[in-house]
């Protein structure tokens, strides 16, 4: 339809890693000097299909044609004869190298190395595309923007025409994603051409000249960036609304179990990665958290779990404690005088405790008889305590982390030891029962169908979908009062999901407060009561799950907040997109 | 020639034993391998070559022939071992600790097995003389460096300018930096992770010859080797992981490790043999103390090889 040339042509490409089809007959064409964008959520397919042109993977089926004429692209290596070169979302650069070590690592050229010609040619390359880069400057020393400028360098070091990036500005501020931008446009000019994924909608408006969306590794349509707007990508991104077979029930007599206020975290590099993230989860409903991957979900699971320092927040716990004794391990004598006054105590015939006129002889011998009961929840800043503390403190809180084998389990040692790993500390005797992890370790393979080789095998043995149900089996046997979930049907079959999704629901229904932490849109709107879109660190919104489009949380999750303009949501939406297959 | 410098070389000569066995090492770690197994290697690169000297040594070849098959015969057993120690951390990606310790073992065992059998047919036969200049006898210096104290003076200036000013050298630390960058740029991880830990388990090895041969002469002298292993290593950590420090870095060792035997020459230091082992604990207290001041610098350039240690995997991700 247009005179320009085709730098790459995809046809027809599939991808199986697997049960999971990563790719099924995607096309892509991108011609010389544009910005080709390639948007999809998360798991849709687009790294795959990257790794595939740029020579990680091997194709199943399909066909690459590079300039018009058909190729075969079986490593990096052969991608840089193309003159096809990636960037990474994870930069593999070697730190104690400086910046033009780490370009020229690898390059097998005739010339002898000689560090200031490379420093030489570096600069230049940095200038005619308008980067700032110190080539004699070692990698540890650099930020994140400038690591990421060596990457690109090392690309065009190796005279490549047409550029993957990966997510660039995931990890940007603004102002570094600007400068990006200007760079990609010298390079545009230039006649190279770029590919580029990313989520954030207002970037690839602003950025790109095509589009080429994916959905669970399906391609759905290419568009000119002219003729579309953010809210038809949207609807092409996230697709219809499937329904899914789950039971859902209203909650019941819902309490406020988790309070979280104004939390901010920093991460390793620094940045922030939560900013002023506030809300509150109550017992007996599934509260639901959405957002690209990276957007701040694992640093909150984590701060509330006491395994991230927090920079501003509080969490509050509400330790439903009703009608538990009042003892001296947890209030002093004064501190129940006082909030005796304040009617915080009763008898268990329910009459009010009055300690005026009792003396203090008196009031221990009520305390030490266990007489005297709370009759409000007990409330707890779980802020800067560790995992150890808030358990000590007596906060039920289970967390099914996003990496099982790192976090939450031990690879190498048996489903007994694993179970052990929770409770190894009760008991005063200095060897360990092991009678009782060991029937709950049987209780979980018995009623999850977890399928093992025996008790006594270690966990890295079976399949991911088991270990899952492992974790998650033993982070609900010690009857939670707040469980957290990361991703815990990530990589799960069918059937296996649908497991999980009842033993949170059951949960649900036992007055637990449940945080999901999911990828599925689909999973989301059909399981959580209320849904909380996180999108770098920020919320965008806390929605009911029950009335809201499919559409809507994709725009919460992909929208970037000006701070001006924050309660802008479109109400359209909804109607099947024209380009849909 | 003043005692004073008399000590000094005769410690420089035996520093050069921790020469060969350290700058060994390095290449082996430059590349992500801690080869424990250093001790064990030098000890059959001993024994390597004095059973090829003790072969030879008498026939009426040339010296320098003698002194070259010498050389060979120990470089090649020594790099066999390392071969040994390639294959079960890199291909197999054994445990590098263990495996290192258990070829220790193994190569002080074997050799002193060897030497000891070679000693009792006839007695060990060491043409040390072979091993000088043809002009040494000018100089005292000369008598007591001989050719294969400038081989390794060669070797650590070769592996310098290797590691420094190639791209093999660019491409070795990349391997020991971070294997799956390198990796992913396309180097032979592989063949770059076997070629120096063999080369670097040969190079040790060569010590092993050295000490017995050249620097003390004697057929007991193998015994007290695998101590010298250990030395070498600490050296490594001494000299931060760069070749052209272990010169000087042998140096100080050798005149600490000496320092013991020479302190009765110091006047109003009166020492009894109790004192010596404590003297001799000098080296390691020297590299305890290096440790803790590169720690708290805590400089990336002074820190070993990032993934020392680790073995590689392309498929873990």
């Amino acid at each position: 339809m247009e005179e320009r040339q085709i730098a790459l042509e995809v046809k027809k490409v599939s991808k199986r890693f697997g049960q999971k089809q990563a790719n099924k007959d995607v096309d892509l064409t991108v011609y010389r000097g544009e910005i080709h964008v390639v948007l999809g959520e998360n798991g849709s397919g687009k790294t795959t299909l990257m790794n595939m042109i740029s020579g990680i993977y091997f194709p199943d089926s399909g066909k690459i044609y590079v300039n018009g004429e058909e190729t075969v692209i079986r490593s990096p290596k052969d991608a840089y004869d193309n003159k096809i070169g990636m960037v990474h979302q994870h930069y593999k650069l070697i730190e104690l190298f400086s910046a033009a070590e780490n370009i020229v690592l690898g390059m097998k050229d005739e010339e002898k190395y000689d560090i200031n010609k490379i420093n030489n040619r570096v600069s230049e390359i940095a200038s005619k595309y308008g980067f700032i880069i110190d080539p004699k400057k070692k990698v540890y020393e650099m930020s994140i923007s400038e690591k990421q400028t060596v990457e690109i360098i090392k690309v065009l070091y190796r005279n490549a025409d047409l550029l993957i990036l990966d997510e660039p500005t995931a990890v940007l501020t603004p102002q570094e994603t600007q400068k990006l931008f200007d760079v990609l446009r010298h390079m545009k000019a230039d006649g190279k051409s770029i590919i580029l994924i990313t989520h954030k909608l207002n970037e690839v408006m602003e950025i790109s000249d095509r589009i080429t969306i994916l959905r669970k590794g399906e391609y759905i349509a290419t568009v000119n960036t002219s003729e579309t707007n953010e809210n038809e990508l949207t609807e092409m991104m996230v697709g219809k609304k499937i329904t899914l077979n789950i039971t859902r029930s209203d909650p019941v007599n819902p309490r406020t179990r988790i309070e979280c206020k104004n939390l901010c975290c920093n991460s390793k590099e620094g940045l922030p990665v939560l900013k002023n993230v506030s809300f509150s989860v109550n017992g007996g409903e599934i509260f639901g958290i959405a957002g690209i991957a990276g957007s701040g979900q694992r640093e909150l699971l984590e701060s509330i779990a006491g395994l991230q320092p927090l920079t501003n927040g509080e969490i509050i716990f509400h330790n439903p404690k009703e009608n538990r004794p009042v003892t001296f391990f947890h209030k002093n004598l004064k501190q129940i005088k006082e909030l005796a006054k304040e009617h915080k105590f009763h008898y268990e015939d329910g009459s009010e405790v009055d300690l005026s006129g009792l003396r203090d002889s008196e009031i221990t011998k009520l305390v030490n008889d266990e007489k005297i009961l709370f009759n409000e929840d007990e409330i707890m800043n779980l802020r800067d305590k560790t995992p150890l503390q808030i358990r000590d403190l007596g906060v039920k809180l289970s967390f099914v982390p996003e990496d099982r084998l790192g976090m939450g389990l031990v690879g190498n040692m048996n489903l007994t030891d694993n179970m052990m790993l929770r409770s190894y500390r009760k008991g005063d005797s200095i060897f360990v029962n092991r009678k009782k992890p060991k029937h709950l370790a049987e209780e979980i393979v018995d009623e999850l169908e977890v399928v093992t080789p025996g008790l006594s095998s270690p966990l890295r043995l079976m399949s991911g979908g088991n270990v899952q149900k492992v974790l998650v089996g033993r982070e609900i046997s010690s009857s939670p009062k707040v469980l957290m979930a990361a991703y815990p049907v990530r990589g799960l079959d069918i059937n296996s999901s649908y497991l999980i999704y009842n033993l949170l629901n059951k949960q649900k229904e036992t007055g637990t407060a449940v945080i999901f932490v999911g990828e599925d849109l689909d999973v989301l709107l059909g399981l959580c009561d209320r849904i909380m879109v996180i999108n770098s660190g920020e919320v965008t919104g806390i929605v009911d799950a029950r009335n809201i489009t499919k559409q809507e949380v994709g725009i919460l999750m992909t929208k970037v907040l000006t701070h001006d303009n924050q309660q802008e949501v479109t109400e359209e939406g909804g109607e099947a997109n024209e380009g849909q297959q | 020639m003043p005692d004073w410098l008399n000590i000094l070389i005769d410690s420089i000569a035996f520093g050069a034993t921790f020469m060969f066995g350290s700058t060994g090492e390095i290449i082996t770690e430059k590349s992500g391998h801690l080869n424990l197994g250093i001790p064990g290697i030098m000890c059959m690169g001993g024994a390597g070559g004095c059973l090829m000297l003790n072969l030879i040594g008498t026939s009426n070849m040339p010296g320098i022939l003698i002194v070259l098959l010498g050389i060979i015969a120990s470089f090649a057993s020594a790099a066999l071992m390392g071969l040994i120690y390639s294959f079960l951390t890199i291909t197999l990606r054994c445990n590098q600790n263990v495996t290192g310790l258990t070829l220790t073992t193994f190569g002080t065992g074997l050799m002193m097995t060897l030497m000891a059998k070679a000693s009792q047919t006839k007695y060990l036969n060491i043409p040390k003389k072979y091993f000088r200049f043809p002009f040494a006898d000018r100089t005292d210096s000369l008598q007591k460096l001989g050719i294969m104290f400038f081989l390794v003076i060669a070797i650590i200036i070769l592996a310098w300018f290797i590691l420094n000013k190639t791209k093999m050298g660019l491409n070795l630390k990349a391997v020991g930096e971070n294997p799956a960058t390198a990796d992913a740029a396309g180097i032979n991880v592989i063949r770059y992770k076997y070629l120096a830990t063999t080369i670097g388990a040969g190079i040790s090895g060569l010590g092993g010859l050295y000490y017995i041969v050249d620097y003390s002469a004697s057929g007991e002298a193998y015994k007290s080797l695998e101590a010298y292993g250990w030395l070498s290593i600490a050296l490594v950590i001494f000299a931060l992981w760069r070749p052209l420090r272990t010169i000087a870095g042998s140096i100080l060792f050798g005149v600490l490790f000496s320092f013991s035997s020479y302190v009765t020459l110091i006047p109003f230091i009166e020492t009894t043999l109790k004192t010596k082992p404590i003297l001799q604990m000098l080296p390691y207290i020297a590299t305890i103390i290096i440790l803790i001041v590169s720690s708290i610098k805590n400089k990336k350039e002074n820190q070993p090889p990032s993934s020392l240690g680790l073995s590689y995997f392309r498929e873990d991700r």
